[in-house]
């Protein structure tokens, strides 16, 4: 009597265990850091890029929808994305851009505005990349899109592409 | 051509495998008992083909033969010879190939060593070898070909990661394989003994000497890799409690358990269930590990290319595997006997099956735990060092008390005196612990209580080794050698995790920084080409300000261009006392060099007591053959 | 005379640790913080933007006196748990830590039986 119910508890464990693994085998997600969908941005402040005032959540509440882009003159895929970036700042109506320049060098930076076109109401500098992790950002270019209570809509991991270009819109109008 | 070669090999080693199988069935009814030379004939041409595929496919690495699509994704023209010999094993195809060989060479092995007065237990065990080596044959064949071709020809291969260009890692996969896919052997073995009735001592005797040599090169083995890690990754740790390292360590425990088992089986005729189970959980083990690393459901600095389809099939085999061992063990387990006297050497071996299983448990439950909650729960988190040293560190401590007093425990006379020359040996242990605490420093409690049970097995396996050395008599000298450098090996580790100087610093040319009791100068740097890479070399003086030691270290920066890759190598001087560890890497968009110092503390005798354990393994092995 | 050889050897010890301690408390932090663009390694390994980044988060963090708990549920609240290498001891997490113990206590229990049915044995 014992003996076959040991007999059992080992079969289950072990159909168990296959079992666990075929499904993990079907699942491939990579990591991204969706919990954050839902929950509220922090408090933040940094230093305009150009300007002499401070670029905080006070104007993010002032808008309905703001778009937090993370973006650096020396990184290839933001270039990528540029294009999106300046279509977004003319076609979507209640979105702000606010762009977040990355470990980058002022200079470098608004060279590539002047080149390529600014397509952010507001520019902040975070040089050392500090505030970033604030945010919950590991590569850039990441894009959070918040609404005026500093709820987080969706992140957007990489450049964006026509897709994600296209529900930004529709989330915002 | 060579294409052809291979794989016609490859097909008559399969085909031979399917004709083993079926002549040792037919040959199973036949009343005899004698086995017919037919099946050694079949083994042999097995083996022989097996073995020539192997040379065929080193061939191609050798001479780049890039109408291979192994070749051509893992080598290059520029390659060093002895590199392109062991890229035939560095990708997945090659090492499954490699991984068939072992079975093949394992089972012929066995059919020739054996004495033949039980045939239906060998021809079971060639069956149940065969049917595993079939199904990794069918695997290579329909999913994993190495010798599947490519056309039109390139003209140059893609050329293999440049870390994996180590002498370490080049015999790593070897010494493993030959461990943890050697334990197929007994797997086979063990459903062989269930279903042909051949158990207890005669069982133990025939897979002893297997199990040792898987034991004692899976310890190789991962003595290897760590050696690799440590001068090859550039970190300065051999042990990161990765899923990957971990699948080769769970199989270690389960063989050492087994190892110890084997011994009491031998002589006493008892726990033969046990055995069983252990010899089956070997190989289930190694094929679980094997599935995990290969299928890409893990995330690692070791795992090969992924791809889901190679993960279902090992999946399905395993399954297979598994099925095979329950319904046998099921089916043909015996009731038994057990004759367990409370302080005999045998329920002192069950402790070090205990401590083993817990291990076992601890290691495989962080392994997997990531992967069910995932599934279950589609959170994802990590499991590492700090949950493996926090679980695994404090049983250490009676896990080596254990070690140094579980082989004497059958010296019934003299009780007095052994309790008392133990209460002096502890005292010893407890005193050059408090050396240790002078030369280097405080530390935790459970370091020093780790560290005083190692001294004090250290101290009773040098003191048994004198005892062998002036009466010569007929002791395990194996178990002294073995013990003694497990005790070494937790002791130098101890220490050297305790008590590594580490810093981490920003510098440029020119400059120079004190920290820690020492200063450094980064005096130059310089680039040269290599034959298949590029290296900024940077040239540091260290001086250790109390000892006024100086010394000169050349970390490189290697860039790579087939496939284009960046790797750091660490400057390493090694002294018997402690190694110097330097590693330069450059910060992207500055001038400044980020560089990693670290000085750990006897590093070289981790290896050594690592090789020591081993040796342990080694000389038993001579000894039953000489015997 | 022992006993003050013994004390000063003890505190001389003593001295040497403060800056020393620092850079160990920082150094078991960054090895418990997986780089999330390596493939396994901790930020304490890696030379990578991010072990960068947020090396430098975690070394403000400990100058403004925050423990090391409040360091991780930090990092966790922005990128999950998977970016500590100790599991936290949630409800998720419960199995993954008792189930080495249990374990090790059902051995016990096993090895126990067996010498009990041995003695019983003896008995009869």
């Amino acid at each position: 009597m014992k003996k076959n119910l040991l007999k059992i508890i080992i079969s289950v464990v072990a159909i168990f265990i296959i079992g666990t693994f075929y499904v993990s085998l079907k699942k491939t997600e990579i990591y991204d850091t969706k919990n954050l969908v839902g929950t509220n941005l922090d408090n933040f402040e940094l230093n305009s890029l150009n300007k002499k005032l401070k670029i905080n959540q006070d104007l993010v509440k002032k808008s309905q929808y703001t778009l937090i882009n993370f973006w650096a003159s020396w990184c290839a895929p933001c270039r990528a994305e540029h294009k999106y970036l300046i279509n977004l700042k003319r076609n979507a109506k209640n979105l702000k851009l606010i762009g977040i320049n990355f470990k980058d060098e002022k200079k470098n930076a608004n060279k590539f505005l002047s080149e390529f076109g600014d397509p952010y109401h507001y520019s902040a500098a975070d040089s050392k990349g500090k505030v970033s992790i604030n945010f919950g950002v590991y590569g850039i270019p990441e894009s959070i899109l918040v609404n005026n209570d500093l709820k987080i809509i969706k992140k957007f991991i990489g450049p964006l592409n026509q897709d994600e270009y296209t529900s930004i819109l529709n989330l915002t109008n | 051509m060579l294409s052809n070669t291979g794989i016609t090999l490859v097909i008559l080693t399969t085909l031979l495998s399917v004709l083993i199988i079926y002549k040792s069935f037919t040959e199973l009814h036949i009343e005899n008992n004698l086995i017919n030379k037919k099946i050694f004939n079949l083994v042999t041409f097995q083996t022989t083909f097996s073995i020539l595929s192997f040379f065929v496919l080193i061939a191609g690495f050798i001479i780049s033969d890039f109408s291979l699509v192994n070749v051509y994704e893992n080598s290059h023209t520029k390659k060093p010879f002895f590199y392109k010999v062991s890229g035939a094993w560095g990708s997945h195809e090659g090492s499954l190939l490699l991984w068939i060989n072992i079975l093949v060479i394992f089972s012929f092995l066995f059919l020739v060593f054996t004495k033949h007065n039980n045939k239906s237990y060998l021809l079971y065990t060639l069956i149940f070898q065969n049917f595993l080596i079939l199904g990794f044959l069918i695997f290579l064949l329909i999913n994993s070909n190495p010798f599947s071709k490519i056309y039109p020809i390139p003209l140059e291969g893609l050329g293999l990661n440049p870390i994996l260009q180590d002498p370490a890692l080049a015999i790593h996969p070897p010494l493993l394989y030959i461990g943890f896919v050697g334990s197929s052997i007994y797997f086979s073995a063990g459903i062989a003994s269930l279903i042909s009735n051949c158990r207890d001592k005669f069982f133990a005797k025939s897979i002893k000497p297997w199990v040792l040599i898987s034991w004692s090169f899976q310890t190789l083995g991962i003595t290897a890799g760590s050696i690799w890690a440590y001068y090859e990754l550039g970190w300065g740790g051999f042990w990161f409690w990765d899923p990957v390292e971990n699948a080769s360590l769970m199989p270690w425990f389960v063989i050492t358990a087994l190892m110890h088992s084997v011994i009491v089986l031998e002589k006493r005729n008892s726990i033969y269930s046990w055995v069983i189970i252990l010899c089956l959980l070997t190989f289930t083990i190694s094929v679980t590990g094997t599935f995990l690393v290969r299928s890409g459901i893990l995330n690692s600095v070791h795992t090969f290319a992924n791809d889901p389809s190679r993960g279902l099939y090992i999946l399905i085999f395993l399954s297979l595997m598994i099925f095979l061992a329950l319904a046998a063990f099921f089916r043909y387990s015996k009731k038994e006997e057990y004759n367990f006297f409370l302080k005999s050497k045998e329920t002192l071996i069950l402790a070090n099956n205990w401590f083993m299983f817990f291990f076992l448990t601890s290691v495989m439950i962080g392994t997997l735990y990531p992967i069910i909650l995932e599934v279950l729960n589609d959170t994802k988190i990590s499991v590492g060092p700090p949950f493996y040293s926090a679980v695994i560190f404090p049983f250490v401590i009676p896990f080596l008390i254990f070690m140094a007093l579980g082989p004497k425990i059958n010296w019934i006379k003299n009780k007095y005196s052994r309790i008392l020359s133990n209460f002096y040996i502890l005292i010893a242990s407890i005193l050059l612990n408090l050396l240790v605490y002078f030369f280097f420093g405080k530390y935790s409690i459970i370091s020093n209580l780790i560290i005083i049970s190692s001294i004090f097995l250290i101290i009773h396996s040098v003191k048994d080794f004198f005892i062998f050395f002036k009466k010569k008599t007929e002791s395990d000298i194996s178990r002294i050698v073995s013990h003694l450098g497990f005790g070494m090996l937790i002791l130098f580790i101890g220490i050297s995790h305790n008590f590594t100087v580490e810093n981490d610093f920003n510098l440029k040319v020119g400059e120079e920084k004190k920290f820690s009791g020492y200063q450094i100068n980064f005096n130059s740097i310089r680039m040269e080409n290599e034959k298949n890479y590029k290296k900024i070399i940077g040239e540091f003086k260290l001086v250790n300000l109390k000892s006024n030691l100086e010394e000169i270290l050349y970390p490189e920066i290697r860039i790579y261009d087939q496939p284009e890759t960046l790797t750091y190598e660490a400057s390493i001087k090694t002294k018997l006392s402690a190694d110097t560890y330097l590693t330069m890497s450059n910060i992207s968009r500055s001038d400044y060099y980020n560089i990693k110092f670290q000085n750990k503390p006897f590093m070289i005798w981790i290896w050594i007591s690592a090789i020591l354990i081993a040796s342990g393994g080694f000389i038993r092995l001579i000894k039953i053959k000489t015997q | 005379m022992k006993k003050i050889i013994f004390i000063i050897i003890f505190s001389l010890n003593f001295f040497n640790l403060n800056s020393d301690e620092k850079t160990k408390l920082h150094f078991e932090i960054y090895k418990n913080i997986r780089c999330l663009v390596c493939q396994g390694q901790s930020i304490a390994d890696s030379n990578s933007e991010f072990a960068q980044t947020v090396k430098l988060v975690v070394k403000d963090k400990i100058n403004e006196g925050k423990s090391e708990k409040e360091i991780y549920e930090f990092l966790i609240s922005k990128y999950g748990e998977w970016i500590v290498y100790k599991p936290q001891f949630n409800k998720n997490n419960f199995l993954l830590w008792f189930f080495p113990y249990l374990a090790l206590i059902f051995g016990a229990i096993i090895i126990y039986a067996l010498i009990k049915k041995k003695e019983n044995n003896k008995v009869n």
